[in-house]
C-alpha cells in the first residue's frame, strides 16, 4: 500500500524516528515516499535515503523551523496531490501539533501512539495501549480510504543500508503561519550527566514525600550509583529536569538500572528500555516497568531500601 | 477574559481487569475514575490567568456522561466559574476526532479568548483531541505548553520537545492550547470550596451530527507478557542481597 512518510527534523538535523517510520512502511510493501518539508530540504537528503524508500519528496517553505500551520498546509497538499493509503508520522510533540487538525480537517482515520500496524486483507489494523499500558487494544477505521498514524518512537528499528529513491520536488506554496517559532531553550545541563553514568538508581513517585529524597540520594552515594528520577518528581520541582530519565528527559544507557517505585510510564520507558540490565521494585505487580525489566520484586521500595542500606 | 478548559474524567486500571462482552473497552467495574491529570494543570493555568486579568469567567467543558460531572466538579471547586457537559451514547468511547467535534460545538458557542486542555488523557494516550479541536475551531495552536505569557494578541509559550529542548514560540490569539504537567502547582480545593462547587451551574447539551468516528476497537486483551522480569521472592532483605548480587555482576 502506498506510504507517505513524513520526516522530522529539528535544528537542521533529521530525528531518528523518521528512519523507524521508514521501517514500518517497509513492511506494510510501500511504495514508500519520504516528505521533506524544511527550507533547504536538499540537505536532509542523504540522511533519509536509505534502503527501503522508493521516492524524496523535497518540500521547500520559507521556515527553518517546524510551525504547525507551514507543515499541516506542506502534507494536506501531498496528500491531495498524491492519495496515499496511509500517512506516517512519528508520536512527537511536533506531529501532535498539527496530525489530529489534518485528521479532523480531511476526515482522515486516526491513531497515535501505535506501535504495530497490519494489512489485514486490505483492511489497516493497529495497536495501541490503553488504561495505563495494562491493556492493548487493535483498532481499525471502517470507512476511511485514508489514514494518518502517529507511530510510537523505537517501536521500529530504524531503517538501515543506502538506499536508491529517486528525488522529486513538490512546490506547496506559503501557508500563514499563527504559531511561529521564536527560540530555542536547552535544558539546563545540571552537576551531573545521566546519560554517562554506568549504574543509575532511579526513584519515582513511589517515594511519596520530598523528605524522602534525601534517603535516596545517600543510597545512591553509598551504593556508587548517580541517582535519576521520573517525570513526576521533576514536575513537582524536586528535582532538576538535569535528573529526569524519559522522553522529555535524557536517554539513558547504563550497564544497570535500578528502578524503584517506578510504574513505567510509557515515556519513562522509551528512556531506559535498553539499559543493560534492569531491576524493578514497585508493589504493583502490574506494573507496567516489569514489562521491560529483567529482574523485578513486588515488595515495598522503603523495606528493600532499608535492606540495601544495611548491606552497603 | 473568557477560558474554557476542556476536561475529562478518566479510568485508571488496578490489578484486575476483564473486559466488557464486546471485548470493545473494559468492563467500567474495575476502573477507577477521576478527573485527567493534565486536566488539572489546564484548569489551574486559566484560574491564574482569569485571576491576573482581573475579571472573566472559566468555562468547564466535557465530553462525558453524568458520572464525567465529578470531574467536572473537581474543576469547579479548584475555582471555575461553571460548566457544559456535552454527551450522547455515540461518545462512549470515542475517538479524539469524534470527540473533538462534539466539543467545538460547545466551545464555539463560547467565543472563548483561550482553549486549554491537558496535553493527552491517562487512559486513552492519543494526544490528540486539542489540535483537532482547533482546527474545528479555525483556531491557532500549540501543543505540550510549559510555560505561558499573554500579551497584546499573542501567547508566548515554551513546546516542550523530546530530550528538553524547549521551542519558545509565538501563537496569535485567540488560540488552543494543550497544557503539560510542571508548568504550575494545581491548587487542592478546600472542604468549603468541594461543597459550593455543588452549587454552581453545570448545563447539558446533546451533540449535533458527529460524522463518520476516525477509528474503532475492534477488541482490547491483556497483553502477552514478552520474556518478562525473572522475579525476585522472598522478604525484603532476600531481594536486597540478590539485588546487590545482580548490581555487583553485571557492573563488573
Amino acid at each position: 500500500m502506498s506510504v507517505l512518510v513524513v520526516a522530522e527534523h529539528i535544528r537542521g538535523e533529521l530525528r531518528p524516528v523518521t528512519l523507524e517510520l521508514v521501517s514500518a512502511a517497509k513492511e506494510l510493501g510501500g511504495p514508500v515516499a519520504v516528505a521533506v518539508i524544511a527550507r533547504d530540504p536538499a540537505a536532509l537528503v542523504d540522511a533519509v535515503n536509505v534502503d527501503g524508500v522508493d521516492e524524496i519528496v523535497c518540500v521547500p517553505v520559507e521556515q527553518e523551523e517546524f510551525e504547525n500551520d507551514v507543515y499541516q498546509h506542506a502534507v494536506e497538499t501531498l496528500v491531495a496531490e498524491r492519495s496515499p493509503r496511509l500517512i506516517l508520522l512519528g508520536f512527537t510533540v511536533n506531529s501532535m501539533g498539527y496530525a489530529p487538525a489534518l485528521a479532523a480537517k480531511l476526515g482522515l482515520g486516526f491513531a497515535s501512539d501505535v506501535f504495530a500496524v497490519r494489512d489485514d486483507g486490505g483492511e489497516l489494523v493497529a495497536e495501541r495501549a490503553f488504561y495505563g499500558a495494562k491493556v492493548n487494544g487493535e483498532v481499525d477505521f471502517p470507512g476511511h480510504e485514508q489514514v494518518l498514524l502517529l507511530l510510537r518512537a523505537t517501536a521500529w528499528p530504524p531503517a538501515e543500508g543506502a538506499g536508491s529513491a529517486t528525488v522529486s520536488e513538490a512546490s506547496v506554496g506559503a501557508a500563514a503561519s499563527r504559531a511561529r517559532h521564536k527560540d530555542w531553550v536547552e535544558v539546563v545541563a545540571g552537576d551531573v550527566d545521566i546519560t554517562s553514568a554506568d549504574f543509575l538508581l532511579s526513584v519515582g513517585r513511589g517515594i511519596g514525600d520530598k523528605e524522602n529524597l534525601e534517603q535516596f540520594q545517600e543510597l545512591a552515594e553509598a551504593m556508587g550509583a548517580t541517582l535519576s528520577v521520573s517525570r513526576p518528581l521533576v514536575d513537582a520541582g524536586w528535582m532538576p529536569g538535569a535528573r529526569q530519565v524519559g522522553q522529555s528527559g535524557k536517554t539513558v544507557k547504563p550497564k544497570v538500572y535500578l528502578a524503584l517505585g517506578i510504574s513505567g510510564a510509557v515515556q519513562h520507558l522509551a528512556g531506559m528500555k535498553t539499559s543493560g540490565t534492569i531491576i524493578a521494585v514497585n508493589t504493583d505487580p502490574e506494573a507496567a516497568i516489569f514489562n521491560v525489566a529483567h529482574y523485578g520484586a513486588v515488595a515495598d521500595l522503603f523495606e528493600v531500601a532499608e535492606e540495601l542500606e544495611k548491606l552497603y | 477574559m473568557k477560558i474554557v478548559v476542556c476536561v475529562k474524567q478518566v479510568g485508571a486500571l488496578g490489578d484486575e481487569v476483564e473486559f466488557t462482552d464486546d471485548e470493545r473497552d473494559v468492563d467500567p467495574d474495575y476502573l477507577d475514575y477521576a478527573i485527567n491529570e493534565w486536566d488539572t494543570y489546564a484548569t489551574e493555568e486559566a484560574l491564574r490567568l482569569r485571576d491576573a486579568a482581573g475579571d472573566g469567567e472559566v468555562v468547564v467543558i466535557t465530553a462525558g456522561d453524568e458520572d464525567a460531572e465529578d470531574a467536572m466538579r473537581r474543576a469547579l471547586a479548584m475555582g471555575a466559574d461553571r460548566g457544559v457537559r456535552v454527551w450522547s451514547d455515540e461518545l462512549a468511547g470515542a475517538d479524539p476526532i469524534t470527540v473533538a467535534r462534539a466539543l467545538a460545538e460547545v466551545a464555539r458557542a463560547e467565543s472563548p479568548d483561550l482553549v486549554l486542555c491537558g496535553v493527552q488523557s491517562s487512559d486513552a494516550v492519543q494526544a490528540a483531541t486539542g489540535a483537532a479541536l482547533a482546527e474545528l475551531l479555525d483556531l491557532p495552536r500549540a501543543a505540550v505548553v510549559t510555560k505561558l505569557e499573554l500579551s497584546g494578541g499573542t501567547a508566548t509559550v515554551h513546546r516542550e520537545l523530546e530530550g528538553g529542548l524547549v521551542d519558545v514560540a509565538e501563537v496569535d490569539t485567540p488560540c488552543v492550547l494543550t497544557i503539560q504537567t510542571g508548568i504550575n502547582e494545581p491548587r487542592y480545593a478546600t472542604l468549603r470550596a468541594i461543597k459550593q462547587a455543588e452549587e454552581k451551574e453545570i448545563e447539558v447539551r446533546e451533540p449535533g451530527d458527529l460524522g463518520a468516528p476516525a477509528a474503532r476497537v475492534r477488541r482490547m486483551f491483556v497483553p502477552p507478557k514478552g520474556e518478562g522480569a525473572e522475579m525476585l521472592d522472598g522478604d525484603a532483605g532476600e531481594v536486597a542481597r540478590r539485588i546487590k548480587e545482580i548490581i555487583e555482576e553485571r557492573t563488573a
